[in-house]
């Protein structure tokens, strides 16, 4: 289905690739010195690799001219120190940077984690995570591609060239200047390739991002795809998105080729020149034909050198726009513990049982269109210590949305939250989130045992006994004992895939296994039969009596837990008071607890806004 | 009554449709991320993705031969020079320095002209088998059961599709012509120096020797070091994506410490492979590089020894001299093709693996058509014949039954959790065969059907409303992808939809993904809906379809089935009994048997165990 990008921000071209490959300087930071040594180590030994034509160039000359056996062997062994020495010179390149190179991209890749996981929630809502996983899997194997041979060789290459230069300069400067002719055109052209290059290049990574988001989604919605047989259809779109990044991939290649085929023919035709003035010069005596063989064997030596630039500075690019990707994600603002909008308040009476107090609480999502109505416009509620309040609202009417703020998951766009009296907005997140727990309205297992699943929501001391209490409040504990290994049983994602009712419960036991002193539960009930949901409300009246709650409700059972109810409508809560109280004075509370009724329809217009 | 069954609920997602489904346990080749693959699985696969290009990579070859060719004839032209040129010159004679520019312009104008189109052709045929393969991973997964996907992740399949691929990209974009240029280069350089001396040139050959034991030592070890690196990445991308579709838990019990600190151990385990696999390739390319100094020491040695001697010219030397280090140039570009080719194959191996699991519920082999209805009425009739279903291990999930629901009737089956509802109906829905036994949809047996017609007679819709990147109106658009816009918004008035897709920033052209957050639960199951209404099957299943609606999305949903799928066939799976209410008849299952059937007002008036879930329902409506 998606055939347009889904990178929600490319920033323009037009950036130096050079000053973005600079911003990798922290991380290669940790192990640059054996990175430099291995560079060093590569251009002592591309050197010699230049050094054996000259040593080939004095036996011609010398002993194979003098008829001088002994000096053959000198020679002979000579040349083989030298390879030695240049085998070993190459091995110990690679051994010197193999182990840091692999750590320089786990570093990366775990910091981009690391980073991602404290990015705020409105990031993800508008990042496909397919996006984000690409970037943490194939730029930053582009990114060590480039540590491991362009930087290197680039160096290595570049100096070999001069070097190579210098000896030929030196042999015979007339055929050395031929040789220079080539340099200027071709610095021309490699800059030309290079900026359309990075172009095609950022396209290309960013076609990979949308085909892992649509593999992804394929999973994720496969009950969906198969329920509707739209296989095919998927395929299609699959199918549409992987011809357009073969489209940039030939774009690509395009270039590349063109690129190669003039690095190729333009040191030819100079090395042709040589030749051909070189032989007369031979034939004039003003040049003896060792010198020439040594001259050309040069030549010819630089040639692998001259050549590799062409994909050197396209991997190079590859591994600039990689790195531009990666840091798209890094340089995203980061959840800050102070100074959050609404922030300003002092604690009203800071530590005090207060429960939870919403004033004048407004929300709208940062990237929503300026003329967009806020999704919270006012909200003032007081949740009195100890009680549980279920809050009611139509679809969509934000009653999620104001869940999420207690734990500022969002950030409020004006008024504050106080939890007794301290607003949030200044509290640490960290402990913020110890004092308040929630359970989803969709729970999500992670891929761990049950046990650790539901201990998740306990401080770290929480063991055996908490475990079975949180359990038995989800009614959870029978089919628990009943799985393969009991709460050691491994699910989520890599593991037993459970019903979406067991899901629930577990969520819900998590929530409570921390005897949170705020509990947020969003519909927790929804997925559970009739009897299970009566037991399960039994044992959860028992936790609610003794923590400050919220519970997000669809339906009078669920009211029932709750002492009171406020009802969110238009953005603002319309009405609070108990569930009989509503029944009677709102035609809206009614119509949605029970469908009934002509008045609802207004009420859910307002719902919607 | 609900306790007893629970144990089989764990499983009763997923009975075994596919295969290795069971308890994961150490040896599970899951967790190893190794699914077996055929022996060869792995050849035959490269063999096929490249047979259809055979003409092309013949092609391809050819101009890499000419372009070698044209390279290779540099040295000649040197040591013609040298031997011929420079006698003629002084003789006064031009010709052959002549020939020699005319020589060199010619092959340095036709090696940069066959080295554009090679790189041109080459990417053509990689980028087309890359096309092939990310296609049939994608079609291959997508016929696989849902249970196949719930062991396999979405990580994985991401890893195969995306990591994987990659590391054939970079064997075919870079390997083919490392191999193709190696091979030739040793071949031809080779013949080179058994012209111009046969005793130089067997040296030569003789070295190859020692390096392609050099190599098979390498692959052996880069093989293990490969597969590694592979498994080790999938679970680095399976652990990511498991993280960032969790975020807002991640967030709220504050995992964020814990899940960096295991990150880094699945990381810490991919740098160590990685780090191996980087040092094979040191190990090789000095035990290879040895070898070919070496040897050319001892060539240049035995030319100086035999110039010396006399019996060899000098320029015959020169020549041999410069095609001796031409000839191991190429060493390092096959060990960047070992390194690509192991890389790949550890890849492939594991593609193989994916596409060699059977699908569980294959496509028919000659599909049948569903007859014309019989009545003008959009329903069809369902019969289960003597269906049981048992997972592949042993574990019975629904004992032999038989059922028929007339056309047009709506049937309401409920249960405990675990009772086996769920497979009922997908069995219905084809997610799974019986393992005895057969489903007829107005007498055609579901597994005789094509899959477009199948889906035209059944649809479910499932709890989880999960809505692709797009826009409202493409995720609606699923059920029926060639339906205009004004059915996309009949069907979403009819469902109750309509408003709030109105109400949001684009209306129906809204990016769910874009503000994907913003849309409730509830909200996508509208959607999912509006989806089932649109494809118009002759079978509706809800398999608790209406979990996450309030009351009045309930009723419109109710509603919709009075009125938009009246005559249909629905099959309703429900904790709310408010959902039942509206059925023709309702199935009461307990450990897979049907144990009550019949109309809702007679069962309720009886004191059955529908009663007692009615009373108990009727209890929790308070007010």
């Amino acid at each position: 289905m998606p055939e347009k990008p889904l990178a929600p921000e490319s920033s323009p071209p037009g950036r130096s690739a050079v000053r973005t490959l600079l911003r990798l300087w922290p991380y290669v930071r940790p192990v640059r010195v054996r990175l430099f040594t291995a560079a060093a180590v590569a251009v002592v030994a591309s050197c010699l690799s230049l050094v054996i034509p000259l040593v080939l160039k004095w036996m011609v000359d010398g002993p194979v001219a003098d008829r001088d056996p002994g000096g053959v062997w000198l020679g002979a062994l000579y040349l083989l120190l030298l390879g030695v020495a240049e085998a070993l010179l190459f091995g110990l390149r690679r051994w010197l940077v193999a182990r840091p190179l692999a750590s320089v991209e786990a570093r990366m890749r775990g910091e981009l984690f690391g980073r991602l996981q404290r990015l705020p929630i409105a990031f993800h809502d508008r990042w496909a995570s397919g996006q984000l996983l690409s970037r943490g899997t194939t730029d930053l194997m582009l990114v060590r591609m480039f540590l491991a041979f362009p930087l290197t060789f680039l160096v290595v290459n570049g100096v070999t060239i001069l070097v190579g230069y210098v000896l030929l300069l030196a042999q015979d400067p007339a055929l050395g200047l031929v040789l220079l002719t080539p340099v200027v055109p071709l610095v021309v052209v490699c800059s030309l390739f290079e900026s359309r290059y990075a172009l095609v290049a950022r396209r290309a990574q960013d076609q990979v991002g949308d085909l892992t988001t649509v593999v992804e989604e394929s999973v994720l919605g496969i009950r969906i795809v198969k329920g509707f047989g739209r296989h095919r259809s998927q395929a299609e779109a699959f199918r549409a998105l992987t011809a357009l990044l073969r489209g940039t991939e030939l774009t690509k290649a395009r270039l590349l080729a063109a690129i190669w085929a003039l690095i190729t023919l333009l040191p030819e035709l100079a090395i042709g020149a040589a030749l051909v003035l070189g032989t007369v010069r031979v034939a004039d005596g003003e040049l003896s034909a060792g010198t020439l063989v040594a001259f050309l064997s040069t030549a010819l030596a630089l040639r692998w050198p001259v050549e590799s630039i062409g994909f050197l500075i396209a991997m190079s690019q590859e591994a600039a726009t990689a790195t531009e990707r990666y840091f798209e994600v890094m340089d995203a603002e980061e959840e800050t513990d102070h100074g959050g909008p609404g922030a300003g308040g002092v604690p009203v009476r800071g530590g005090a049982a207060d429960g939870v107090r919403f004033e004048g609480v407004s929300f709208r999502h940062p990237d929503a269109p300026p003329d967009a109505p806020p999704v919270l416009d006012g909200v003032d509620l007081h949740i009195r210590p100890g009680e549980t309040l279920a809050l009611v609202g139509g679809t969509g009417s934000g009653k999620t949305t104001l869940t999420a703020l207690v734990p500022r998951l969002h950030e409020v766009t004006a008024g504050r939250i106080l939890l007794d009296g301290e607003d949030i907005a200044l509290m640490g997140r960290e402990r913020l989130r110890s004092l308040v727990a929630v359970a989803f309205e969709e729970p999500t297992l992670f891929s761990a045992s049950v046990g650790e699943n539901v201990l998740m929501g306990a401080d770290a001391g929480a063991g055996e006994p908490e475990l079975r209490r949180a359990l038995a409040v989800a009614q959870a504990d029978g089919f628990v004992d009943r799985l393969p290994e009991g709460a050691r049983t491994q699910v989520g994602e890599q593991g037993l895939s459970l019903s979406g009712g067991q899901r629930q419960r577990l969520a819900l036991a998590r929530a409570v296994v921390g005897r949170p002193r705020f509990l947020i539960l969003d519909d927790p009930l929804s997925a559970l039969d009739v009897h299970t949901e009566a037991r399960v409300e039994a044992a959860l009246r028992e936790v609610l009596r003794e923590t400050t709650a919220l519970v997000v409700a669809h339906r009078p059972s669920t009211v029932m837990l709750a002492d009171r109810v406020a009802l969110l409508s238009g953005g603002r809560i319309a009405a609070v008071g108990t569930h009989q109280e509503l029944l009677r004075s709102s035609a809206e509370y009614a119509w949605l607890m029970s469908g009934d009724g002509k008045a609802g329809a207004d009420g859910r217009r307002d719902g919607e806004r | 009554m609900t306790d007893t069954t629970l144990a089989q609920a764990a499983e009763e997602e997923r009975p075994d449709g596919s295969g290795p489904a069971g308890a994961p346990g150490p040896g599970d080749p899951f967790d190893r991320d190794d699914l077996p693959a055929p022996r060869g699985a792995t050849g035959a696969l490269l063999r096929s993705l490249l047979a259809a290009h055979r003409a092309r990579v013949a092609g391809a070859v050819l101009v890499l031969l000419l372009k070698e060719g044209a390279v290779q004839a540099g040295p000649l032209l040197v040591a013609y020079a040298i031997d011929r040129g420079v006698p003629a010159l002084r003789a006064g004679d031009h010709g052959p320095v002549v020939a020699v520019a005319a020589g060199y312009l010619l092959c340095a104008g036709l090696g940069g002209l066959l080295q554009y189109v090679f790189v041109r052709g080459a990417a053509r045929i990689n980028q087309d088998v890359l096309l092939d393969l990310r296609g049939r991973i994608f079609r291959h997964a997508q016929v696989l059961s849902v249970d196949f996907h719930e062991r396999y992740t979405s990580g994985r399949l991401i890893s195969r599709s995306t990591t994987d691929v990659e590391s054939l990209r970079e064997l075919l974009s870079e390997g083919l012509q490392e191999l193709i240029g190696v091979v030739l280069s040793f071949v031809s350089i080779s013949l080179m120096l058994l012209w111009l001396d046969p005793a130089i040139g067997a040296v030569a050959v003789g070295s190859f020797v020692p390096l392609l034991l050099l190599v098979r030592l390498y692959r052996r070890r880069a093989g293990r070091v490969y597969g590694e690196k592979s498994t080790a990445m999938a679970g680095v991308i399976v652990k990511f994506a498991e993280t960032m579709n969790g975020i807002r838990p991640v967030r709220a019990f504050r995992r964020e410490r814990a899940n960096d600190t295991e990150f880094a151990v699945l990381n810490r385990r991919h740098e160590r492979s990685n780090g191996d696999a980087l040092l094979e390739m040191a190990r090789y390319v000095v035990g290879s590089r040895l070898v070919a100094n070496t040897a050319v020491a001892g060539m240049c040695l035995w030319g100086a020894y035999r110039v010396a001697g006399g019996t060899l010219a000098l320029g015959v030397l020169a020549a041999a001299v410069l095609y001796m280090r031409r000839l191991y140039d190429p060493i390092d570009r096959l060990g960047m093709f070992l390194n690509s080719y192991e890389s790949a194959a550890a890849s492939l191996a594991k593609i193989a693996g994916l596409l060699a699991q059977e699908p569980g519920v294959p496509e028919a082999v000659a599909p049948r058509g569903l007859p014309a209805r019989r009545s003008g009425a959009p329903g069809r009739e369902v019969v289960f014949e003597g269906v049981r279903f048992a997972y592949r291990t042993g574990g019975e999930v629904l004992p032999r039954f038989d059922l028929t629901i007339p056309a047009g009737q709506t049937v309401a089956v409920v249960g405990a959790t675990g009772a086996g509802k769920s497979t009922l109906v997908k069995l219905l829905a084809r997610f799974y065969d019986p393992t005895q036994g057969r489903v007829l949809l107005d007498g055609v047996d579901l597994r005789e059907l094509a899959t477009p017609e199948l889906r035209r007679g059944v649809v479910m819709v499932t709890q989880e409303a999960f809505l692709f990147s797009g826009t409202v109106a493409e995720n609606i658009a699923i059920g029926r992808p060639d339906a205009t816009r004004e059915e996309i918004e009949a069907a979403a008035r009819a469902i109750g939809a309509h408003e709030f897709i109105t109400g949001l920033p684009d209306g129906y052209d809204t990016d769910v993904r874009k503000r994907g957050g913003r849309i409730s639960a509830g909200q996508r199951q509208l959607v999912s809906f509006a989806r089932a209404l649109l494809a118009d099957p002759a079978v509706l299943i809800l398999d608790e379809a209406t979990s996450s609606l309030d009351v009045p999305g309930e009723r419109a949903v109710q509603r919709a089935m009075d009125t938009v799928l009246a005559g249909r066939t629905a099959v309703v799976v429900a904790h709310r009994l408010s959902t039942v209410e509206v059925a023709d008849r309702v199935l009461v299952m307990e450990a897979g048997r049907i144990v009550e059937d019949g109309a809702p007002a007679r069962l309720v008036a009886g004191d059955g165990r529908y009663a007692g879930l009615h009373r108990a329902w009727r209890e929790s409506l308070v007010g």
